[in-house]
């Protein structure tokens, strides 16, 4: 029973830990799907944070925080869409430069405006998200087994861990499904065919680019108005590139994605917990070797050794029209 | 493709262009400041004169040059074959591993100009190792060098962390840094070049090292424009399909140029090892690695461009030290914002100022009107 619990208590953690690397790397999922890769997943996440820590402290509104920091993460996004798509600049370069910059610019800003030391003020409760108790949560506490998996696990959320998960099957569903998700995803393997049928392939990538600053956004706000009260100094901590990271892992699919992030999630959550913890037969893990382990894994798999990934044909190539 | 852009004459290309680029990203550096509150020319007094004000400053100041002219190096020499190495930052930090062994071994048997040659090579050893992996696996199984860089990263993070812990810690000692260095382990500084011009170096650690960059700087431009290694790497980075057909072996130089990239990047770790802490420390390469990025986009990839660029950096980092002394609420992360806004404009946004630019210049020089209608604009 005390194994049990045990799997709850990591099964629940590695919810949370995963939240905010689904909604990043379903961001990364349009944009890259559309042709346009974008290596600045941990700024812009990093920038809607500090905006969600920002201005619900300001206004004591976790919406108000929600909409800055979706606000912010899309203004990035434009930023790195005219680079890359206007003017045709190098993705991968933009994608460094607003890392940069936000990296800076939310120490200098927040401290210049609370001098807290690059903290926002911590938030009370109302300015942060509660946690959803499912119905009858606290009614089937008891129950042997499915009790504790309905009460500890599947209930007890941040509205936006619900909506990171129900994000997966809509954004299939976008991307699948709809004639806009056809079009994103042939403009991210053909921008010729698409811009032949006389649809833009500019407007297209602008559409893509602003979907994954929707999304940065929302994982923004989840890591300074949910897991924490407030934004601190370089909060995302390499999120970013583990949400990369999952991405290609997930060979660019919105299921695999699902299931690279609680991968990689597990592997934190784990890493946390047993840290120094001698196991049997292989005797105690390097705490180091685990953080690493999600890198690893994704270094192993681009190389093939573990399937293919093969990335959208278009990806990183600016579409000029032949004049 | 077609060519979008007339020919500049090569002033305004390799000068113009990229001061136009530069001074828009401290335009809006500037406008941070005064978001903040406080004055940007008084900010740019203090950068200035906290950079060049005195022997001492201008010591530190090229201390960190130095650093920024392998950095930047190793970033553009991948540059030339068409690979973006941003895994400076790994290659850098292990590279810190072969000189901590080559000064852990013989700082006490060897003087230090027997010893640095060894820790140069420990250096570029490491570094190059660091970095084949990812070239190895860009040439033989087609994963993007980017994403490879980035993971390489990390995992560099990750395994220094363990080896400070596990395996250089000395017994005994709580804090994540080998022993210091005896004398052997320590590069001379170079105040007798600053007593030429009357300064003195004070307690800066400006030192050999900055020789040696110097050396590599004129040895990557012998390299890429000298050589014939250098002549197919270009030819790779132009265009890979004409490599092939001329018989260049694609892989080959892949991994050779980023061996080479890397090995440059390792040779950035003498700097703050040997020649300022006397020991190696936890993150010591303190983002160096990614400022080599701007440094190699704002230097055009030159060796003649790369150490003004690394100057330029040397300067705002030791300026920017003085900046937050003496105005608190412009930190040193204030850096990090000129180091992304000048990547994105001389970057990213390299061609945005260029039609305007073309039509002044060609509209102020006829001579190089002629120019560009013969070559067919």
């Amino acid at each position: 029973m005390e194994f049990f619990q045990t799997f709850i208590e990591l099964a629940q953690s590695t919810v949370r830990v995963s939240t905010p690397l689904i909604l990043a790397a379903l961001a990364g999922l349009f944009t890259e799907r559309a042709g346009v890769f974008d290596i600045g997943l941990e700024g812009k996440m990093l920038g809607a944070a500090f905006a969600a820590g920002t201005v619900a402290y300001l206004t004591q509104s976790v919406t108000m925080g929600l909409l800055a920091a979706v606000l912010v993460s899309v203004l990035l996004s434009l930023v790195h869409g005219y680079a890359s798509i206007t003017q045709r600049g190098s993705q991968i370069v933009s994608g460094v430069a607003i890392n940069f910059v936000v990296a800076g610019s939310t120490v200098i800003l927040g401290e210049a405006w609370f001098r807290q030391g690059g903290r926002t003020p911590a938030l009370t409760e109302d300015g942060r998200f509660g946690r959803i108790t499912l119905p009858f949560a606290d009614a089937v506490r008891e129950v042997p087994i499915l009790g504790p998996l309905y009460s500890g696990l599947l209930s007890g959320h941040s509205p936006l861990t619900y909506l990171a998960f129900l994000m997966v099957p809509a954004s299939w569903w976008i991307l699948y499904r709809t004639r806009f998700g056809l079009r994103l995803r042939a403009v991210g393997e053909n921008p010729g065919a698409v811009d032949t049928a006389g649809i833009s392939v500019i407007w297209l990538r602008y559409r893509a680019v602003i979907c994954c600053g929707i999304l940065c956004g929302i994982a923004g706000a989840y890591l300074s108005l949910s897991a924490n009260a407030g934004f601190t100094k370089g909060m995302t901590a390499g999120k970013g590139y583990i949400a990369l990271a999952a991405l290609i892992f997930a060979k660019w699919r919105p299921k695999n994605i699902l299931f690279a992030c609680l991968l990689f999630g597990f592997l934190d959550a784990f890493a946390i917990r047993y840290q120094g913890y001698a196991f049997p037969l292989i005797g105690k893990v390097p705490v180091q070797f685990m953080q690493a382990l999600p890198y690893i894994l994704t270094v192993i798999l681009l190389a093939g050794f573990i399937g293919k990934a093969i990335p959208p044909k278009a990806g990183g190539v600016p579409y000029v029209k032949e004049r | 493709m077609s060519v979008p852009y007339a020919k500049l004459p090569a002033w305004a290309e390799y000068g113009l262009i990229p001061l136009v680029n530069l001074a828009v990203a401290f335009l809006i550096s500037g406008l941070v400041v005064l978001i903040v509150g406080e004055s940007p020319l008084e900010a740019a007094y203090h950068m200035i004169n906290g950079a060049f004000g005195r022997g001492e400053y201008i010591g530190f100041t090229l201390y960190y040059t130095t650093t920024f002219i392998f950095t930047g190096l190793a970033v553009a020499v991948a540059f030339h074959c068409g690979l973006f190495n941003i895994g400076g930052e790994g290659q850098a930090y292990i590279g810190g591993i072969g000189v901590a062994l080559a000064c852990l071994s013989f700082d006490r048997v060897l003087p230090w100009y027997l010893l640095f040659p060894i820790a140069i090579l420990g250096a570029a050893l490491f570094g190059a190792l660091w970095a084949m992996i990812p070239g190895w696996l860009q040439a033989k199984r087609g994963s993007h060098i980017v994403i490879t860089t980035i993971m390489f990263n990390f995992i560099a993070a990750s395994l220094m962390n363990y080896l400070l812990n596990r395996v250089f810690k000395p017994l005994g000692s709580m804090s994540l840094e080998t022993r210091t260095f005896e004398a052997g382990g320590q590069l001379p500084k170079l105040d007798w070049l600053m007593s030429i011009f009357g300064l003195s170096v004070g307690s800066a650690p400006f030192n050999i090292s900055f020789l040696l960059a110097l050396v590599a700087a004129f040895g990557v431009w012998v390299l890429i424009w000298r050589t014939r290694l250098g002549y197919e790497m270009r030819t790779m980075g132009h265009s890979p399909a004409a490599a092939r057909y001329a018989g260049i072996k694609e892989a080959r130089i892949i991994v050779i140029a980023m061996m080479i990239s890397g090995g440059l990047a390792g040779m950035m770790a003498l700097n703050p090892i040997m020649g300022e802490q006397f020991r190696m420390q936890l993150d010591f390469v303190q983002g160096a690695g990614f400022v080599g990025i701007a440094v190699a986009l704002m230097g055009r990839s030159h060796p003649a461009g790369i150490i003004p660029a690394a100057l330029l950096f040397g300067m705002l980092y030791q300026g920017g030290a003085e900046i937050s002394f003496e105005m608190p609420s412009i930190s040193r992360d204030m850096i990090v914002i000129i180091q992304g806004l000048v990547i994105l404009f001389a970057g990213a946004l390299e061609h945005m100022f260029r039609p305007t630019i073309t039509r002044v210049v060609l509209a102020l020089s006829p001579k190089t009107r002629d120019v560009a209608a013969t070559k067919g604009a």
